[in-house]
Formats: structure tokens, C-alpha cells, sequence
């Protein structure tokens, strides 16, 4: 077994430095690593270019690093629950690169998977397509899209064991596990991080060949953003 | 009487077939679910990762790990999976969604959307709607006929930034139920109430009018 385990959050994101690029999993505020991000913040790591599905809240997730100018350019596909955001990126302070949600995702599966470029037909005929190759395949026009390089991936899991296997519970699967093992370092945070043998390999979801560093955060908030009910 | 979004969504729900499995937007496509009949077997795809999403949870029960592709809390129903973004994408890629619900900014007469950017004003996004409306065989939008200006959203031509070109296959909106044809929007049925000339009125593009056009039935 090859140990992957770090003690701190602080241990976990060593090596993370200005002018980065960082992958983030999470769908809206549901399964995003909420211990490296605070940590980050902690850490005052700025002009990163982050790769995240969506921007956080104002008060929360990414949201925090944009409060503190940390974030030079953003790749996203919705960042609409976030007002800091949308000013920044509409005063030009903030470099901003929209991408279908589909796409983002397939660029980082490419990363994952070694693979350098695919064709999608998500933003054919769109801004998001020029100067970009296009191909007709089947009669139907697609879009090559590249696959994402980033030097390190920050992903968040239900639980991990010591040889960096993950396990994702509910819809907090998302990014997570797409961008595990997208970029040169990856960093995964669990809720529970269990001796390894203690997992079952039938259940793995991301084997620990993907993961570099491995620990368990300290206090998960895991903030709804919606809180959606109905009464009984 | 000009529907309103429960109305809207309840004309779309007679859309939804049996075995079908279906992507709902956000906004009045979230509604539809509530009118889908129940006896037929329908799974509802969310794009952050659940096929067989339930209702929304009862107070209480609320689990941050389980939401759907509006961030909302919800449950799941017997038979339910979870996936990640790149294995939800390919399943609306590889065509295994059949039905695909969402709302938009604009639509054109040749099945052009926009929905994603008001150029300078706001910006929120695509989300999954680029993909969805590329690869769907069956798009049916929900939305408002005009703005909130009474200016039209159906349209010869997008005036807004597109979200994908020649895909929609039908408008539902307050005032009529268009179907996008090879020659333009063919208005298929019309509000209770609604005459074939205030839709008429209320339509920038050209409308091809087939004879007597019915009233929806719900």
C-alpha cells in the first residue's frame, strides 16, 4: 500500500503558489472541498486560475477567494448565485471563460484519462465555438475541445482510506470525480479517512492511483443553497 | 386568459410519454414534474449527476449531498442512480434522455434558443443547456411570450448570444403552443380565451396558420 495520508489541510496544499491553476470539484455549493478553500484563503494564494463548475455564494465557497481578489481568471459554466462575481467579471476585473457544463466536464475527464482533445457538439454555431476547429461527423457539426492542464486538482469525497481511494456519497459525486487525477497533484478531502483495507474495493469510486495527498478535513459545513421542502 | 406557469407546465406535462426518461430546466420545467400522469413510468435525468429524482424532501430531511441541477434539496425514488458531470453529459450526448424541458431568453423561427447572456447586463452562464440543446433529439421550451417590455421572444432571428442553433422542436408559452417546422412556427393550439389575432399581435415572427386552431386541453 502506498500511504497518501497528510495530517493538515496545510501539509495537503503545500506546493500551491500564485499564478497557479487549480481544478475544484463540486456542483454549486454540493460536495466542494470547504477545508482547502478556507485554507486558501487562510494562505492569501492569489492570480489563481480556477476551474470550477460554478463560483461559490458570496459568503461561501469559492465566493470567499473572490472577496479577496485571489482569483485572476475563472472557468465555469454558471456562476449566476454570486453578485461579487458578476460585478468583478462585468468591470473586467475578473477574466472569466464560460464553458458548457457538459464540456468542462469532458475536459477534465481528457485530463483524467490522458486523452489531449475530443469533439462535442455543445456550442456549435455559438461564441463559445469560435476560433475554434470545427468537424462534421455523421452529419452533424461538432466543436474540438482540449483537454485541461492544471497543476493541481482539489476534489472532496464522503470517504477516502489511506492509499487515497475514494468514495463519493449522493449528488456530490459531480466534478469530483472527473477531476481526480486531472492535473499533475491531486488533493482529495474526506469526511472519514478509514486505514486502507477497510473500504470495500467493490466500491471504490476513484481508485488511489489518482490521488496524491489524502486527508480529513476538519469541519464540513455542507451549506445548502437551496433549501428546497415540502410539508407533511 | 393568458396560462400562467403552472399552466404552462401542466400543457407541457402531456408531452411526457411513458418510458421516457426526461431532463427538466430550471424555472416552470421544474413545474411539469408536478403534472406528470401517474400512470406512466417516467425518470427525471438531473445534469449534476441523478437519474430518478423524487419530490422535494419533507422539512427536516433535507440532505446537502443530494440536490438537483438548481442546487435545490431533493429525494430520490426507488430505482435512482448516482453518476458524475462527464457520465451525465455522455448519457444527454450519447441520446439516452429523451425528452429535454428548459426555459429560454429567446427562440427563433428556425429553432435558434438563447438563453445564457444578455450582452453587458448578465451574465449567469449556459450551464448544461449548450450540451442538452445539441445533442437532444426532442427539445420542448417553456416560456413567456413576450418581456417584461411586451416585446416578443419568438422571433425571426436571435437578437441575443446563442445557446444552440436549429434545435427546438416546440414552444409552449402563456398565450399558444408553437411547433418549429421546416418553414417556420406553426401555431398548433392556443390559450383558453386567447384569440388566433392576440397571438398574432404578439409575435414578431411569421405564424403559419393551418385552419381552425383549438384551444389547449389540459
Amino acid at each position: 500500500m502506498i500511504n497518501k495520508k497528510v495530517n493538515s489541510v496545510t501539509e495537503a496544499l503545500q506546493g500551491i503558489e500564485d499564478g497557479m491553476t487549480i481544478m475544484l470539484g463540486g456542483f454549486g455549493l454540493c460536495g466542494i472541498p470547504e477545508n482547502s478553500i478556507a485554507e486558501l484563503v487562510q494562505k492569501g494564494t492569489t492570480n489563481l486560475t480556477c476551474i470550477s463548475n460554478n463560483a461559490g455564494v458570496d459568503d461561501f465557497g469559492l465566493g470567499l477567494l473572490l472577496q479577496k481578489r485571489q482569483i485572476k481568471k475563472m472557468i465555469s459554466s454558471y456562476v449566476g448565485e454570486n453578485a461579487e462575481f458578476e460585478r468583478q467579471m462585468l468591470s473586467g476585473e475578473l477574466e472569466v471563460e464560460l464553458t458548457p457544463q457538459g464540456t468542462l466536464a469532458e475536459k477534465c475527464r481528457a485530463a483524467q484519462a490522458g486523452i489531449p482533445a475530443f469533439f462535442t457538439p455543445a456550442g456549435y454555431g455559438t461564441e463559445v465555438a469560435e476560433g475554434k476547429e470545427t468537424r462534421e461527423f455523421n452529419g452533424k457539426m461538432h466543436v474540438m475541445e482540449l483537454a485541461y492542464k492544471a497543476d493541481f486538482s482539489i476534489v472532496k469525497a464522503w470517504k477516502g482510506d489511506e492509499a487515497g481511494n475514494l468514495i463519493f456519497k449522493g449528488t456530490a459525486r459531480n466534478f469530483n470525480a472527473v477531476m481526480a487525477g486531472g492535473a499533475k497533484i491531486t488533493i482529495a478531502e474526506v469526511e472519514e479517512l478509514v486505514p486502507a483495507g477497510t473500504l470495500d474495493p467493490n466500491e471504490i469510486h476513484i481508485p488511489g492511483i489518482m490521488v496524491q495527498r489524502i486527508f480529513q478535513g476538519e469541519k464540513f459545513e455542507k451549506r445548502i443553497e437551496q433549501r428546497t421542502v415540502r410539508q407533511k | 386568459m393568458a396560462l400562467d406557469k403552472n399552466q404552462i407546465a401542466k400543457r407541457i406535462a402531456k408531452e411526457v410519454q411513458d418510458g421516457y426518461y426526461v431532463n427538466l430546466g430550471i424555472g416552470i420545467p421544474t413545474l411539469v414534474a408536478n403534472y406528470v400522469r401517474t400512470d406512466i413510468s417516467v425518470e427525471f435525468q438531473s445534469e449534476n449527476g441523478v437519474l430518478g429524482m423524487g419530490p422535494f424532501p419533507f422539512e427536516g430531511e433535507e440532505d446537502a449531498d443530494i440536490i438537483n441541477a438548481g442546487k435545490q434539496t431533493i429525494t430520490t425514488l426507488p430505482g435512482a442512480s448516482f453518476f458524475d458531470s462527464a457520465f451525465s453529459f455522455g448519457m444527454i450526448r450519447a441520446q439516452k434522455v429523451d425528452l429535454t424541458i428548459l426555459g429560454a431568453m429567446e427562440v427563433a423561427e428556425n429553432g435558434d434558443i438563447a438563453n445564457w447572456k444578455i450582452p453587458g447586463k448578465m451574465v449567469k452562464g449556459m450551464g448544461g443547456a449548450m450540451d442538452l440543446v445539441a445533442s437532444a433529439e426532442n427539445i420542448i421550451v417553456a416560456m413567456m411570450h413576450v418581456n417584461k417590455a411586451g416585446e416578443s421572444k419568438i422571433l425571426k432571428k436571435c437578437t441575443l448570444p446563442l445557446t444552440g442553433v436549429g434545435c427546438v422542436k416546440k414552444v409552449v408559452t402563456e398565450l399558444a403552443v408553437l411547433e418549429v417546422t421546416p418553414n417556420g412556427f406553426k401555431l398548433l393550439e392556443r390559450a383558453p380565451g386567447v384569440s388566433v389575432d392576440e397571438i398574432i399581435q404578439a409575435t414578431e415572427a411569421e405564424l403559419i396558420i393551418d385552419g381552425e386552431v383549438p384551444e389547449m386541453v389540459f
